[in-house]
């Protein structure tokens, strides 16, 4: 079923198989939607069609960018980044003296990270933000000589960087890698990462609300159980093993790839919500009807994409 | 076309989503007068209000800053609508009114920033009298409080380059003019409408 196909049979099935998951959401929603009654019932699935709604956007631009190429994908995640670095800031308290380390993220670290990738300068790409825009932000910020909260101003706008363009940017890096016998599959690696850490951001959620009770970390988010983590997590990693033909993994090592995906995502959900609860706030936005801000559907994938990048690259490249 | 160029770069670096919290966005007679803290303020509201109001809704600018360079200065009037005025004007006591006048005298809406300058703080700073002046001459004439929230983050007083951060502008039920009340108070109270936009849950 693996060698014989090409890049873009595989990637036809594979939007193809979503599309048509898509299909049947739609219509399990639809069913729904008309048999709700009660109120909290009809909430919980005006929000299900929203995200469903949300769903088929996303996988229209997604498609889109595979269809164009690596340098529109690697715009298109750069937008990303730019939104969800928005996003960030937008909720974080800064001031006047930190404009100029916020120019230096927007417009210069920004896009050198993503130009980095886009010319394959690995050693470059994976410190430019952690060494030298640790480096470079708090020298703009004393710069401005105002100290109060010094510390605390230059470690948001660091840690927002490292969430919303370093980690993020590792995803589209999956284009650049070679993997022997396998040239242009980076779409695959992507397809896989960002599947994988959806759907099982999707059935934790299903999960959750139908069976979900014991929950992880009620200080931090109410919505997260166990069940929902368990059931959520099994899936995906079902879903990932059973996608191992478009990847160079075995099936073991596509559902120990998925489990990574997968405990990375829970946890950048839950880092990502004690963030937003410090800050008094229950979505990042209001982007995505149905789905709060960007960065609310990015926080898992923010978090896995540079695990998965590398380890895809220690022991398969 | 450049209307449509200014808006997309608006929502894109900085959003400027509207939020109608106790006015309508129809077509009456009004003068919205917000907090000022950037220069992106007037394209904040401008492009917050929908295009049929956008049409007949003048903002004040500052010659000194809207009237400079030809690009800057063609924006300001032809799509901005904007009404240039000096702020260096020396002479008798509402004489740089005029042109606002004239404005409200056709029966068109205005954009004011009763402070005049740009401020660095949440909330506005004392207001100057030509608000006063306008709502007493123009009784007919609705008077919308504005708040801009984070303009002063996004685009601070002395710097060169706009920073992507989300700003909203919040339209707030109209003041009423309460007879025999006297500047000082009726100018304090039109600030105390726009502050109090400040403290919305969202933000």
């Amino acid at each position: 079923m693996s060698m014989a196909m090409s890049l873009s049979d595989k990637l036809f099935i594979l939007f193809g198989g979503v599309c048509g998951l898509l299909v049947i959401a739609s219509l399990i929603g639809f069913a729904l939607s008309r048999r709700a009654t009660s109120e909290s019932g009809r909430a919980t699935i005006d929000n299900l069609n929203a995200r469903i709604k949300a769903w088929w956007v996303m996988i229209a631009i997604f498609a889109a960018s595979f269809a164009l190429g690596r340098g529109v994908t690697l715009v298109l995640f750069a937008l990303t980044s730019f939104y969800t670095l928005r996003e960030f800031v937008s909720l974080t308290p800064t001031r006047a003296a930190d404009h100029l380390p916020l120019v230096a993220a927007f417009y210069l670290l920004l896009p050198l990270q993503y130009w980095l990738i886009a010319i394959d300068w690995y050693a470059l790409f994976t410190i430019l933000i952690p060494v030298y825009g640790f480096l470079l932000l708090p020298s703009l910020a004393a710069l401005k000589g105002d100290a109060g909260e010094f510390l605390l101003r230059v470690s948001r706008i660091q840690w927002g960087l490292m969430l919303t363009v370093y980690c993020i940017s590792h995803a589209p890096a999956l284009l650049t890698l070679d993997i022997p016998g396998r040239p242009r599959e980076g779409f695959l690696l992507l397809f896989f990462l960002i599947t994988v850490a959806q759907f099982s951001d999707v059935m934790q959620y299903v999960f959750g609300k139908l069976i979900g009770r014991t929950k992880v970390a009620p200080a931090i988010s109410p919505s997260k159980t166990v069940e929902g983590l368990i059931g959520g997590g099994l899936s995906a990693v079902a879903a990932g093993a059973g996608l191992w033909w478009i990847t160079p993994f075995t099936p073991i090592e596509a559902a120990a790839m998925a489990l990574a995906i997968v405990a990375m995502g829970f946890l950048g959900g839950l880092a990502l919500s004690a963030v937003k609860r410090s800050m008094g706030v229950k979505d990042w936005g209001t982007m995505i009807s149905g789905h709060g801000g960007v960065l609310d559907r990015m926080d898992s994938l923010s978090f896995a994409a540079p695990v998965f990048f590398h380890l895809t690259r220690y022991f398969f490249t | 076309m450049i209307d449509l160029v200014l808006i997309g770069l608006t929502r894109f670096l900085v959003g400027g989503q509207a939020l109608w919290i106790g006015a309508s966005p129809e077509t009456r007679q009004r003068i919205y007068f917000a907090n000022h803290a950037s220069h992106l303020d007037t394209l904040l509201i401008w492009s917050a209000l929908p295009r049929g109001l956008r049409a007949v809704t003048h903002p004040i600018a500052a010659a000194d800053y809207w009237g400079k360079g030809r690009v800057r200065r063609h924006i300001a009037l032809e799509v901005l609508n904007a009404v240039l005025i000096d702020r260096s004007t020396q002479g008798p006591p509402g004489a740089a009114l005029a042109p606002l006048r004239g404005v409200l005298a056709e029966g068109e809406s205005l954009v004011l920033f009763p402070e005049g300058t740009r401020g660095s703080e949440r909330l506005p700073g004392p207001f100057k009298s030509g608000l006063y002046w306008l709502s007493q001459e123009f009784p007919e004439v609705e008077l919308i409080p504005t708040y801009l929230d984070n303009p002063s983050r996004a685009f601070p007083k002395g710097t060169f380059l706009p920073v992507p951060i989300s700003c909203t502008v919040r339209f707030g039920p109209p003041v009423a003019r309460q007879t025999g009340e006297d500047k000082d108070d009726f100018l304090e109270r039109a600030r105390t409408a726009v502050a109090a936009l400040a403290s919305d849950p969202v933000g």
